[in-house]
Formats: structure tokens, sequence, C-alpha cells
């Protein structure tokens, strides 16, 4: 798991969704970043992303990385948002058969991980069913 | 660019190696190849790892193995790109003989995986994807390709049966690789009733934690005639990225770089796809075999589980995939995986893959993929 | 005149019987029912904590409010289970809002009274002008000794209220603190579990603070208790605020749509904030409620509440906190509840 400063660092996004729109063609790009991936144009404005949309795959992980032994298994998926952004994140607050490609889900703000007992505790968004 | 011919190969046998070392199994693996190719001198060696720094704290990797094979000052230089670090540092030295910059080039791949614990092991392979936006929530590389075979079954239909139908033959070829980890015959019941790892994807879909090594000798083609050597020549390669996480993919149940990366490699070899007569793929997990096989072009867009239930990539299919066993049986040392493919290549257009042997190989392709797809390297290879 | 200018709450949705961890103490589950009126609790999932619930409050209690955060000059959490010891709630629910850097935070504690004693320091605030609009949050994911009397009505929740002078969808009238030194219950430095001193939590501590500021703020106020449409107290079990309503005079009818403890627990410092936004729920314009918390420590805050027309608009920007009390619930066995409460010690 990140150190403090890598966390930190993208509490933009994992607080607050924070993305970057691009000038000329409109590609939201999620984290921000300074080229487009789409027209290769370096202008970008802020922008929010859409707070919901629907799975388009997802998964139960089962044999879990170090840092979430405990949590598992735990749903992941790939949402694709209202606005067209396609994300990844848990899937929680879901029985594991009401899970399917095409559920509608909105994002909410919840714990990770975190670092140990005695470590940083570490935020961000998941998918919680609409 | 000159001509480049593959003379030597060396690979011993993959597994968990507690006695050994991340050392003690490049160099023996190196001498092997060494020995087979019959040269003294090497001007160069490249190195592939993923990982081992992770896996065993140790990073300067080439510089280590290039004093452990007894060869300072060769130059020396590892290359990563995930589990196509192999791959790569094929395609490094194919460019460093090619170009003229060397003549004989030591390439070797090797990774040292069972000195942690499973969730440090699991950990370590995820860091090819974005450890912010999908390692961060907890993703897997089970994760990851499972979540690609559950797009791929909704939009195309492919079934639990053909994803296990990979594995059965994959071990079906395996059990005739004396090397291989995973010597040994399994059932689609045997893996459908394995434990899941990520749905739908079961242990017996996933391809293990091993540790070993492969490499290869490099050297002009004109110097390979020269020596009489059988001639197995690199015809082609190609590299190509894509994004990434799998969520900025614009088709989650398509493998572009692996695409891109062939039509390049065949391109350079002058060569059609259906002109090749045997494939190892990256078959880390059984949906990835699926993917490629689609993407290489042997199958038409979400035909891929089809092919395997008609035994189309079967030993004495049409398009035989992973003779040697595939990653599923043979093991995947992650750096060595990409070597190993073309060891496999070199033994089959030698005649000389005992009861593997495809009869009348002359042309091959392997193709390597790093991450969730992020990263793919082909190369065709040709007997002389 | 200052006020309430949105409201947000927020309950997980895992719940645990009284039945379920009876069963696992040998303990009487009827008495409990009967005795404390509880029938069940809300868990919080080990990915919630009290800065999540945090939170999501708040951004239900921002779209009632309809602001831009960032003119959001102060943002308080009370928490008995804030999850730093060192290092604030407040700041990751200040930063998930969009409200920093401009702000003021602070974390408050005061038992199950650390949510309107932020309400309080939030509101005057505003009324004196320091800040255009202030958030206060009572959240909490409260832990009972495994066992213990506690562990039945130990449960998580938020709710959260925006203050400011425009707009307002309630009004505050008046406002009332009573408070005195008293060990009823309390939890030391690096101890897991709060002790507390059975029976003398009861009379001399809930009941002799909850009307000591009761009759405090009607008397400063010049009303009584059939003034009020409704009232809310702090709800530590479902008998307690029955019981101290009819001694201060007030009916069943005024307490019960606030009245939330036996289906959801006690949420400790969202205890009555919750039932503060169950009420507004229902509220209509004009309507006068009484909110009287309680702390153990221990001390009582009340507040004197007007509802405007404005509630009509927006109560239902955001979940009602019945609808998230009474469905898409999830049942636990105890021992998923003991994982996710960490009750079993693990090694390392």
């Amino acid at each position: 798991m990140p150190t403090p400063s890598r966390y930190w660092r993208e509490i933009p996004q994992r607080y607050r969704m924070e993305a970057g729109k691009c000038k000329a063609c409109g590609f939201i790009a999620f984290p921000p970043r300074a080229v487009c991936p789409a027209c290769g144009a370096r202008e970008f404005v802020p922008a929010k992303l859409a707070d919901g949309g629907k799975l388009l795959t997802y998964t139960i992980i089962r044999v879990p990385p170090q840092p979430f032994e405990d949590q598992a298994p735990y749903a992941v998926g790939i949402a694709e948002l209202d606005d067209g952004v396609k994300l990844t994140a848990q899937v929680v607050d879901c029985d594991f058969a009401d899970l399917k490609v095409g559920l509608r889900v909105r994002l909410e703000f919840r714990k990770l991980s975190e670092e140990g007992l005695a470590g940083v505790i570490y935020y961000g968004y998941k998918f919680v069913p609409e | 660019m000159r001509d480049v011919a593959i003379i030597g190969v060396g690979m011993t046998k993959w597994g968990e190696l507690w006695e050994k070392s991340l050392r003690t199994i490049f160099t023996e693996t190196a001498l092997l190849a060494i020995d087979d190719a019959g040269v003294d001198k090497i001007d160069s060696m490249v190195v592939g790892c993923m990982s081992s720094g992770l896996f065993v704290g140790q990073e300067h990797l080439a510089s280590l193995l290039a004093d452990d094979l007894g060869r300072t000052p060769v130059p020396a230089a590892r290359v990563e790109s995930a589990c196509s670090s192999g791959g790569l540092a094929l395609r490094q030295g194919f460019i460093e003989v090619a170009s003229g910059m060397s003549d004989i080039v030591l390439v070797g791949g090797v990774e040292k995986m069972t000195d942690v614990t499973g969730c440090e092991a699991t950990y370590a392979l995820g860091t090819a994807a974005d450890q912010e936006y999908e390692g961060y929530h907890g993703l897997t590389f089970p994760g990851l390709y499972a979540m690609m075979a559950v797009a791929h079954m909704h939009r195309y239909g492919t079934t639990r049966e053909q994803l296990a139908m990979v594995a059965v033959k994959n071990h079906d070829n395996g059990s005739r690789n004396p090397l291989a980890q995973f010597p040994f015959k399994i059932t689609v019941d045997g893996v459908l009733n394995s434990v899941l790892v990520a749905d739908p994807l079961r242990i017996l879909d996933c391809s293990p934690i091993t540790d070993g090594a492969a490499a290869v000798v490099l050297c002009p083609a004109d110097m390979a005639r020269k020596l009489k050597k059988p001639v197995v020549r690199i015809a082609g390669s190609g590299q190509a990225t894509d994004t990434i996480a799998l969520a900025s993919r614009k088709d989650l149940t398509w493998l572009e770089s692996t695409h891109i990366a062939a039509q390049k490699a065949l391109a350079m070899a002058g060569r059609k796809v259906d002109e090749i007569d045997l494939f190892e793929v990256h078959d880390c997990f059984t949906i990835a075999e699926i993917m490629v096989t689609e993407a290489l072009g042997l199958v038409g867009k979400g035909r891929g589980g089809q092919a395997v239930e008609e035994g189309m990539t079967a030993r004495d299919g049409r398009f035989p995939v992973n003779p040697s066993g595939g990653l599923k049986a043979k093991g995947h040392p992650v750096g060595a995986t990409g070597v190993a493919q073309a060891v496999e290549i070199v033994k089959q257009l030698r005649g000389q893959a005992g009861d593997r042997q495809i009869k009348g190989a002359r042309w091959g392709l392997a193709q390597n993929m790093g991450g969730s797809g992020g990263s793919s390297v082909v190369h065709v290879f040709e007997a002389e | 005149m200052a006020g309430i200018i949105g409201y947000g709450a927020y309950i997980p949705r895992n719940r645990i019987r009284v039945e379920e961890i009876a069963k696992v103490w040998g303990a009487d589950a009827p008495s409990f029912k009967k005795g404390l009126m509880l029938e069940e609790k809300s868990v919080p999932s080990p990915d919630q904590d009290t800065i999540t619930m945090a939170v999501e409050g708040s951004k239900r209690a921002l779209k009632r409010a309809g602001i831009d955060p960032r003119e959001i000059g102060a943002v308080y959490i009370g928490s008995e289970s804030h999850p730093y010891a060192v290092k604030p709630s407040g700041t990751v629910l200040a930063e998930a809002i969009g409200a920093t850097p401009a702000v003021h935070t602070a974390d408050l504690e005061f038992a199950c009274k650390a949510g309107t004693e932020g309400m309080f320091i939030a509101l005057n605030l505003v009324r004196a002008g320091a800040v255009k609009y202030a958030l206060a949050v009572g959240a909490d994911t409260s832990q009972g000794a495994p066992g213990d009397a506690l562990e039945y009505s130990a449960a998580a929740g938020a709710a959260a209220f925006l203050f400011g002078k425009e707009r307002l969808v309630a009004e505050i009238l008046e406002t009332y603190s009573y408070t005195t030194d008293m060990p009823d219950f309390w939890r030391r430095e690096y101890q897991y579990y709060p002790q507390h001193g059975g029976r003398f939590t009861g009379e001399p501590a809930y009941f002799a603070h909850v009307t000591g500021s009761a009759r405090g703020i009607m008397s400063k106020a010049g009303m009584k208790p059939a003034d009020f449409r409704y009232v809310v107290f702090h709800q530590p079990n479902g008998k307690f605020p029955l019981r101290v309503g009819e001694m201060l005079g007030f009916t069943k009818k005024q307490i019960e749509p606030g009245w939330l403890v036996s289906k959801l627990g006690n949420t400790y410092s969202g205890s009555s904030p919750l039932g503060l936004t169950a009420t507004l729920d229902i509220a209509a314009a004009g309507d006068m409620i009484l909110l009287v918390s309680y702390g153990s420590g221990a001390g009582s805050d009340s507040f004197v509440i007007r509802v405007t027309e404005r509630i009509d608009e927006v109560r239902d920007l955001a979940p009602r906190t019945r609808t998230l009390l009474d469905t898409n619930k999830v049942y636990l066995e105890y021992g998923v509840y003991a994982k996710y409460r960490r009750k079993i010690r693990k090694a390392g």
C-alpha cells in the first residue's frame, strides 16, 4: 500500500473524483494527465466525474493481495459512469448473487485499507448498487 | 539489418526450487545455452526479470549475473515489461545483433518467486497493474483477467467449460515436457471443481508461481551458417503497448497490443499468420489464451472459446498452441517465460521436441504479454 | 436568524438482532427486548467508520442545502470513535466535501453528545457572522464490550447538519446546555472498550441531565411541552427516552417520529441527531421541535427548532432516515459481527 505522500497526492481524485477534460476533444482523463490520449492535445479544464453508472464487468476476489488479506472475498468491477468514463473499484453492499453486467451503481466514500493497527488509514471510492 | 539466428538454447526443470537461489538457477541455465551454442565469447547479455527486487531484494541484476557467469566485463542489461520481460529481452538481443552492434548475445530470463509468501507474491505480481487506480482498490491479476473473462463470456457466450479446455489441452501437452513444473494431465471436471481464485477463474485456470530460467544465444545468421549449426532465424519481431489499466481499454474483450505486435512481427517476416506451424502464447490464465488466439487472427473475434472446443489449437489441430504445455503446465517464472517460449520453438524447428514434436514445423510464433495486456512482444521464427 | 439549511443521514445496512447476541452469551433475550425495548442494531461494515459515514451524511446535507461547499467556513465531527486518536477526522471530511482549504475544523468528543456539541458551535459561529456556513456531524461506530449490556445497543450511524442564515429549512430559536462532572460512563486512553457505572448511568446521569437541560431551555424560552409538535431525546435504549418524556410531560406521539433506537440501536453521537433528521423528514412548516441530547461525563444540549416551508422542497432531495433504517437490510450472525467489529483476537 502507498506511503503517506503517495496517498496524499491522489486525494483530489480519491475523495472528490477530480478529473481533467480535454479542451480540444472533450476526452475526460481520470486521473488528470498532461497529454490527451485521444487527440494528443495538452490543455485540460477541471472536471468532476459523474456519480453513477453501470457495471461493464466484475469479479469476486477470493485470493487477496497482502493489504486486503482480511477482506476476502470481495467484489470488484469496472463501471462505465454516466459521463462515459470507465472506472475500477470494489463493489460493496451487494450480495454476490446480485452482481451482473449492467448493474447500476453509484460511488460511495469508504475505507480501502489501512497500514496495520498503527499506520495510515486509506480512504477512497467504491461502487454501491443504486 | 543483419539476419539473426539462435544457435544455442538452455532450460532446466521448472518448479519450486527450494535449494536454488536466483543466481544459481540463471547461471546453470545460461551455461546450458552457451554449451549448446558452442561459443567461447559473448559480446553482450540481456536479462529479462520482472521483479527480483520485490521477490529476493536484489536489483542491479544484470551485473550480478554477468559476474556469476564469470563473464565480466561483458556489457549486461536487465529489461522489464512485467510478464513480457523475457520476450522483451529477446527483442533487445535481436536488435543488438541485427544492428551490427554485437555479434554474440546471451539472452536470458529468470524469476525466483518462492522466497516470499503467496500473498506477497500476489502483491509483487500486482505491481504490473496500475498501482493507484487498480492495485489501490484490491485488484489482483487473477481479478483483472477474471473481469476480462466475465466480459468475454457476456458478449460472446464463451463458456466455463471452454476456459477449462485450454488448461486441459496445455496439461496434455505439458505431460510430454520433462522440464515442465506440472507434467501431468488434468480433466475439465477437475478444473471446474478446483477452488475459486477470482470468479469465474479457478486455481486450475491460473498459471502457477514458479522458479526457473531459460536462455538462448543469438548470433548473425551468416555466422551460424558458417558454424554449420542448424539455423533457426528470428524472422520478425514486434512490440506494442496498450493502456496499463484495464478500465482504460477501448474494448475489455480484446488484446490490441498483441494484435499490433503480431502484425508487426509477421510483416517483418513476410508471413501471414496461417502460414505459421506452431504458437507459444501467454496463457497466464485460460481466458488469456482464448483472447490471444483471436488477437493473433487465428480465429475471428469472440470465437476463441469455440476454437479450443473444436480442437483447432490442439497438438494435432490446425494451429497448435502451446505444445510446450504453456504457462499453465510448464510454469510461469515471470521473466523467464518469454525466453522459454523461444527455447520451445527452436527445439520444435530443429526437430528436437521429442513426443511434443509438431511434424514438419518450419515457422513458429511466440507471443509474450505483460500485465493485463499493457505490453506485448511477438517474435516469428523460421527454420532454414 | 440562523438555523439548519440542510441535513443528511447515513445508516449502514448491516443489522444484528438482540437474540443473536444473547444466544452467544447465554443471556435472556426477552429481558433485553422488553426491558430495554431493543430489537436490533446497525453494524458498520469493515470499510465503514465515523469518517466514511460522516462524508456520506454530509453529502446528503449538501444536496438539501444546495450551496457551494467552498463557502463552508467550519466543519466539526463529534464522535467517540474517531478513527485516529491524533489526526483529525474533520480534515478528511472537509477535503471530501470540497470545503478546504479556507475552513476551520475541529474534532469533538463528549460521549454521546459530541454531535449536538458540534451543532451548538456551528450554529453560533454562523449567528456571530464569523462564517457563512458551518457543518456539524454526529457520527459513531461505537463499541460495546463482548457480553456486556452495552453490546446489545452500541450501533453505527451519522447525521449531518449545515447551518446558515438564508434559505433556512429550520430556525434555531433557542439553545441551552446543562453540564456537570460525572463519571457514569468512560473509556481510558489505550482501552478498547468503555466502562460504565451500571444503574448509576440512569437516574443521576441520563435523567438528571436531560430533565435539567429540557427544563432549563423551556424556562429560558418561556415554553412548555404542549408547545412542541415533536421532541427528540438521546436514545441509549428504548425505555429511557420514553420515560424521560413522560417525566417531563411529553406524549408518546410527540416522541415517536424521532424514536429510532429499537431498530437502530444507540448510535451515540449520532443518536439524537438522527432522531432529528427522522423528525424533519416528516415535519410540516411551523412545527416546533425540541431536541435534547445527552453525553456521559455528563451533559445535555438542547435546541428549540421551528420548521419552515422550505422543508417540503428539500426533504426528498436525499434519502429519508426511515428508508435507510427500514430497507435494504442484511442480518449478520454473531461470528461475522465479531469479525467486522474486530472483537476477535488475531496473531500479530
